[in-house]
């Protein structure tokens, strides 16, 4: 796999048809339930928001970050990125912490919570599609080209060329360009992102290096606490005993007068 | 005789083994029927008290060991060593009912034992995995030599013994960096938290919290202990460790408010909600209140007051950790989060079974009192305790 890939989502073509989460539930072989679908969950790796008396959608689906929070939070190792640009799960290695879930700051890993061996479940970024070289199933079942499927450097560049050709008709501005230091799913939309639920306080630089920071200076910590509990153990240790030489001393010369 | 005593049924041990036997039973449950179905943990709210109590203030009421061993092994202060016994065992008891806790509260438990194979250096929980594994060995090694003298073991007894002070360096690294990395753990959702808890220095403050919260749980089990053994409190040794308490909490608010002054969250305080009451709460009963009750020497050398006081500073200390866990991700009205009746239960149980526990070791261990008068163990004295004795 030469280039990561990646989807393009652009809200003002969406027309609300509900045919990518159709064709989600059947590639990742999920129960199919009647009602409408409601949030993520378990078995509904994407959804469609709706906004604006049912006017504008909004889809939401694992962001597929660049430098992900979940690959970096989870103990264990059980989540990667792969040079497809999907962020995948292993469940063999999972231990149930959650912290993924907890860290996720799109808010996207769901939990089989009714299961007594539960699994983190998410969008995969139709990740054996993709090595089979096609595209997601969502963006085939898209009608009306609102979900794209590409490289992520040419999905950028035909967002950006879609701004620009139209400038009244977007915000300036590609959502998942630099959120979280980038991510695998881009938006374009027409109203200003933070009136479509999209989380707007999420830092521009990969989010696991806030935890690096700190965690990298573990083993310099480590060692600088043991040499210097060492040397204060060394200095009232030596006191003590300095404080006992000097108690028999004066002993000795106490008994020595006496016998002398 | 020891029996009897053990088998008179007063009222606190009955709530103990209602509490026990209700926890129990709620674990069976979890067991049984899954994580869903009894608790209300749910995808927005996926940690609740059994992370935010159990484990986060599990941690921190354990600091009283490696509080009390650096002062008297590393720091050399031997008029604290009477009370370092049941530090240590509190220590070693809270951290066992971590684990406890956390395997209830895993999805997964049976492939906890992944933590020691399967690495990942990047994740904060890494570290808080190697932490507990690694300190509750030290703990229970520190505590070692109470059940070694009870049987006799002089040559195993002679080798702790002889490992003793690295064995209590290694803890204090250890406590502290699993102190701070508790609070590392929320340094990855800065979108979710409220201001008043989200900090990049969150770490920092874990660690000064919970030195405060440690000697007040050390004063607390000293009052506790003696009730139930009919012994001496050691009043002279609780009013000095209530001084130190007050030094270190005037640090913590000091550093608390700053922080929030300089994210420009102080604001936040003034705002009426639910998240700045319950932050008020934290820091004007459990900070700044016993701060001011501790400063008077009257107070700290009551018995009464010493231990309402230092029950605040455990309240303070426990609302910090519950706060950040959990209020600080509430949000009416979508994201709420109240503990099921089951996940209290676990908590309550485990919580009793902590006492139960601290009980009968010291009834059956020599954990108060002077040094061991048992004969064995006398010759292999440590160093510190020999100078102490030339310098009487």
């Amino acid at each position: 796999m030469a280039k990561s890939k990646a989807l393009l989502i652009d809200i003002t073509k969406c027309v609300g048809c509900h045919e990518c989460e159709k064709a989600c539930t059947e590639a990742n072989h999920l129960p199919k339930d009647d009602g409408p679908i409601t949030d993520l969950s378990a078995t509904h790796f994407t959804y469609l928001k709706s906004f604006n008396d049912e006017t504008v959608f909004v889809r939401r689906l694992c962001m597929h970050c660049i430098k992900p929070t979940c690959v970096s939070a989870c103990l264990v190792g059980a989540f990667t990125k792969t040079d497809t640009g999907a962020v995948l799960y292993d469940e063999s290695k999972c231990i149930g912490c959650r912290y993924c879930m907890q860290a996720c700051p799109f808010e996207v890993p769901r939990y089989e919570w009714g299961s007594l061996a539960p699994k983190i479940q998410k969008c995969r970024l139709c990740y054996e599609r993709i090595v089979a070289g096609r595209q997601t199933a969502c963006a085939e079942a898209c009608l009306v080209g609102a979900t794209v499927f590409g490289d992520r450097d040419d999905l950028i560049r035909e967002a950006r060329s879609r701004i620009d050709g139209n400038p009244g008709g977007y915000v300036d501005g590609i959502y998942g360009l630099t959120e979280a230091g980038g991510t695998s799913v881009l938006f374009l939309s027409s109203i200003p992102f933070e009136k479509l639920g999209f989380p707007t306080n999420i830092p521009n630089e990969p989010i696991p290096d806030l935890s690096w920071r700190v965690l990298s200076q573990v083993p310099k910590y480590a060692v600088a606490a043991g040499v210097t509990l060492f040397g204060i153990r060394w200095i009232t240790a030596r006191r003590t005993e300095v404080a006992r030489f000097e108690a028999e001393e004066r002993l000795r010369a106490i008994t020595g007068q006496r016998e002398g | 005789m020891k029996f009897k005593g053990m088998l008179k049924l007063t009222f606190w041990k009955a709530v103990a083994i209602v509490l026990m036997a209700s926890g129990f039973a709620a674990a069976v449950q979890r067991y049984a029927l899954g994580l869903g179905a009894t608790t209300n943990l749910k995808d927005t709210f996926p940690w609740g008290i059994w992370i935010g109590f159990d484990i986060l203030v599990g941690v921190g009421l354990a600091a009283g060991g490696f509080t009390i061993a650096a002062t008297v092994y590393i720091f050399g202060i031997e008029r604290f060593r009477p009370i370092l016994r049941p530090t240590i065992l509190t220590a070693f008891l809270g951290y066992l009912l971590v684990i406890a806790g956390l395997m209830a509260d895993l999805g997964r438990p049976w492939a906890i034992w992944h933590a020691m194979i399967m690495w990942n250096p990047h994740s904060v929980m890494f570290e808080v995995a190697w932490c507990v594994m690694l300190y509750t060995t030290v703990l229970a090694l520190e505590f070692s030599p109470v059940v070694l003298e009870h049987f006799r073991l002089r040559r195993t007894l002679k080798v702790v013994r002889a490992i003793t002070v690295p064995l209590v360096i290694l803890g204090v690294i250890l406590s502290t960096l699993h102190q701070s990395s508790l609070g590392s753990l929320f340094l990855i959702i800065p979108g979710r938290m409220h201001p008043l808890w989200y900090s990049g220095i969150i770490p920092f403050l874990f660690i000064i919290s919970c030195v405060a919260a440690g000697l007040a749980m050390t004063i607390v089990e000293s009052f506790l202990s003696s009730r139930a053994f009919g012994r001496e409190v050691e009043l002279p040794l609780l009013s000095e460790i209530a001084r130190v308490i007050v030094v270190v909490l005037a640090l913590y608010f000091t550093v608390r408010i700053q922080d929030l002054m300089s994210r420009d969250a102080l604001r936040y305080v003034f705002v009426p909600s639910y998240q700045s009451a319950m932050f008020l709460v934290e820091i004007v009963l459990g900070v700044v209140l016993p701060f001011c009750l501790l400063l008077s020497p009257k107070v700290r050398t009551s018995r009464r007051g010493l231990f309402y006081s230092a029950v605040l500073v455990l309240l303070g200390f426990v609302a910090h950790r519950m706060n950040t866990a959990i209020t600080s991700m509430e949000h009416w009205p979508d994201r709420m989060y109240i503990p099921s009746v089951q996940e209290i239960a676990v908590t309550l149980g485990l919580a009793a079974f902590g006492f139960t526990a601290f009980a009968f070791v010291s009834r059956y261990f020599h954990v108060f009192g002077e040094a061991p008068h048992c004969a064995v163990v006398e010759p292999v004295a440590e160093p510190s305790a020999l100078a102490s004795a030339s310098l009487d």
